[in-house]
């Protein structure tokens, strides 16, 4: 609020901004304004700054602390211990190492599987349901999406029921003459289980080789599993609940394709697939760009499935880095670690749709830009006659 | 779905853009899209009806087992229709903790809703019209506070609803809940597409800034609020995670609490579906009101506006 006292007297302070026509040009305005501005953003920011970014301090601190809970975190009977958590669960060797290398395996395969399946799914939703000739496209529309706005924990107790051993979803297999698995009690990794189809090895006596080399405290056996059966089955479940939303997104990047671009394209012989291909998919390209941002952003912190379903188990194939942080504070009174899980992983996030964004990034927009930078620089050198 | 600690795989400036999309109406065709054959037609239709049914079909599901008794449940599965149709699992479920659980999720989500509607407009105003010293840097502040992954503030948040001494309080659910920066960024969005001059003229009258926010350029942003209830609503009444870290006294547990505990062990030996699934309709129907209520509402109001020109 100080800050305002300065630009209230003079009137200059605000005369090389005031380009903008209207707002605050009267005389007293700006100084009402400046004070309204300010208490207008307080609340928000008193939250978020209580709630949030003393919240980071804070955990930042316990992260380098053997904190137990008790007391308070700043009081002196709680010891500093360095970067011993991060190390613990980065470099081990350990118990703690073992499980965060498990969670990070878990919800790499549970990433690759769901994010490629959702950006599918939510597309090719998206074209059936934009199909012009289509009746009652309002209400599939809405059908889709509505599993996206129930809350997890009741679509959770569905799928629990849907997926045992003797549910729906193994009666349905069964008039193929398929015998379902448990999925949410089966540890199996599909991996693992394709490679036992192909006779490459067996489950149960891995092959020696792979069992014995130990990668990052876990044997590469393990780092090949693949995602176990229960986690293919929350995965599908996730998929299933997620797609909708990104399903209106490419709708909506669908319904401002330009039609004289599609028409344009129909003229000139191009049968469906080539117009898909060619015209409709390059269009929906920052769409795509941010379906897959956000499904990477959206998977890394899957907890509530893993609260609700399964607790980690069958045999921690389930797992997860947020579950893990959960389970390392609150479960085992190790709060160090569990804060020092959780900045991994908010450390992982970004890297990650940093990298994304970079590989994914708009190639010929890039390419554009550079040329424009290249003509500024040369008009520059040329100076302002050859422009004319 | 709140920026603090999402429960869900979406992240709410994403399920913003989604449910603005769901009130636009559709385009009509174009001639290249109504081309095509009558069995592509029958195609399109046929994939159509088999992705309705994997979407519908577990609401069915939940539906019709709820009615059913246990043996019927375990046994027949598939069956749609319960034999014999009880209504015993809604009164075992009564004689759980799920009214407290209900009454709870009720208070916190009507505290957020509001708190959260009238905050985030607030801010979004002042970042969208007020002229302040310091307006560009709340902005980036907030639009950093977008990236930071929710479910990453889970143990910081205890650690400071534990500091606080509010650990274990109706305000320790409440409070960390009712701003969020997505919701600030949406409200600000739309405050930029309302025409300045309106406001000139309320100034020009002598009207205080509060009273042009509230009784002219509030009003205004009909569509925006509404979008902003919606997902303060859902965002609320489905949280999940920080209920878990904010609270553990029993008599303080939400619906997804409450119901979460049912499945490990809450309901004594065995499983008990129909509970479990009469629970999980129970806490849907809300959601499914609010959807469709204020849908309506929303499209019959952007008429409205549209009338006037």
């Amino acid at each position: 609020m100080t800050t305002t006292q300065t630009s209230v007297g003079s009137g200059t302070g605000r005369a090389p901004r005031g380009g903008v026509p209207g707002a605050g040009r009267r005389r007293g305005a700006p100084q009402r304004q400046s004070g309204a501005g300010w208490l207008f953003v307080t609340p928000v920011l008193v939250v978020l700054g209580l709630f949030l970014v003393v919240p980071i301090v804070m955990a930042l601190w316990v992260s380098f602390t053997d904190w137990s809970g008790r007391g308070s975190p700043f009081s002196t009977g709680v010891g500093f211990v360095g970067t011993d958590n991060y190390r613990a669960l980065l470099a081990g060797p350990g118990l703690s190492q073992q499980d965060f290398m498990i969670s990070l395996r878990n919800t790499f395969y549970y990433v690759i599987g769901v994010v490629p399946l959702q950006t599918v799914g939510a597309l090719l939703l998206a074209v059936i349901v934009n199909q012009r000739f289509l009746k009652g496209r309002t209400f599939f529309r809405t059908a889709f999406y509505f599993p996206s706005v129930v809350s997890s924990v009741a679509i959770s107790l569905v799928f629990l029921f849907l997926f045992t051993g003797t549910g729906a979803v193994n009666r349905f297999l069964g008039i193929f003459g398929i015998d379902g698995p448990t999925w949410f009690s089966d540890p199996r990794g599909l991996i693992h289980l394709v490679g036992q189809g192909l006779g490459l090895w067996s489950i149960d006596q891995p092959p020696a080789g792979l069992n014995d080399t130990v990668v990052a405290g876990l044997p590469v056996w393990q780092w090949i599993s693949g995602p176990s059966v229960a986690l293919s089955a929350i995965m599908l479940q996730v998929v299933w609940t997620t797609t909708g939303t990104f399903m209106l997104m490419f709708i909506a990047a669908l319904q401002d394709l330009p039609t004289e671009v599609e028409e344009a394209a129909l003229v000139d012989g191009a049968n469906r697939w080539q117009r898909f291909r060619n015209v409709t998919v390059p269009h929906l390209r920052p769409t795509i760009l941010l379906v897959v941002t956000l499904g990477v952003i959206g998977t890394w912190q899957v907890f509530d499935q893993m609260y609700v379903m399964t607790q980690g188990g069958p045999a921690k194939t389930t797992l997860t880095p947020a579950y893990l942080s959960y389970q390392a504070a609150f479960g085992q009174q190790q709060w160090g670690q569990g804060a020092a899980i959780a900045f991994i992983l908010f450390v992982l996030i970004f890297v990650l749709t940093s990298l994304q964004r970079f590989v994914l990034r708009d190639k010929d927009e890039a390419a554009r830009k550079r040329a424009e930078r290249r003509q500024r620089r040369q008009q520059r050198a040329a100076g302002s006659g050859a422009a004319a | 779905m709140s920026d603090l600690a999402p429960t869900d795989s979406v992240a709410p400036e994403a399920r913003a853009r989604a449910e603005a999309e769901l009130m636009r109406p559709m385009r009509a065709g174009t001639a290249a899209e109504r081309s095509g054959g009558r069995g592509r037609k029958l195609a399109v239709y046929l994939a159509l009806v088999v992705f309705a049914v994997i979407y519908i079909y577990p609401f069915v599901v939940q539906l019709s087992t709820s009615l059913k008794t246990n043996g019927d449940a375990v046994g027949r599965p598939l069956g749609l229709v319960p034999n014999p149709v009880t209504t015993e699992a809604f009164r075992r479920l009564a004689e759980t903790d799920f009214p407290l659980w209900f009454t709870n999720s009720v208070v916190v989500t009507v505290c957020v809703t509001v708190g959260r509607v009238f905050f985030n407009s607030l801010a979004g105003y002042a970042l969208a019209r007020l002229r302040f010293r310091g307006r560009e840097a709340v902005f980036t502040a907030i639009l950093a506070v977008l990236a930071v992954p929710g479910i990453v503030l889970l143990i910081p948040k205890f650690l400071v609803l534990n500091y606080l001494g509010i650990y274990n309080t109706y305000p320790a659910l409440i409070l960390p809940l009712l701003v969020d920066a997505a919701g600030v960024f949406i409200m600000k969005q739309f405050f930029e597409t309302i025409p300045a001059s309106v406001e000139e003229a309320a100034r020009i009258d002598g009207a205080g800034t509060f009273r042009i926010f509230w009784s002219i350029v509030l009003p205004m942003a009909r569509p925006a609020v509404i979008t902003l209830t919606i997902l303060s609503f859902q965002g609320s009444w489905n949280e999940l995670a920080h209920f878990i870290i904010a609270a553990d006294d029993p008599r303080l547990y939400t619906l997804t609490r409450g119901v979460a505990s049912l499945t490990s062990g809450g309901l004594g030996s065995g499983n008990q579906f129909p509970i479990t699934m009469a629970a999980g309709l129970l806490m849907t129907i809300p959601t499914a009101l609010v959807f469709v209520l204020f849908q309506r509402y929303f499209t019959q109001g952007a008429n409205a506006g549209a009338e006037k020109g």
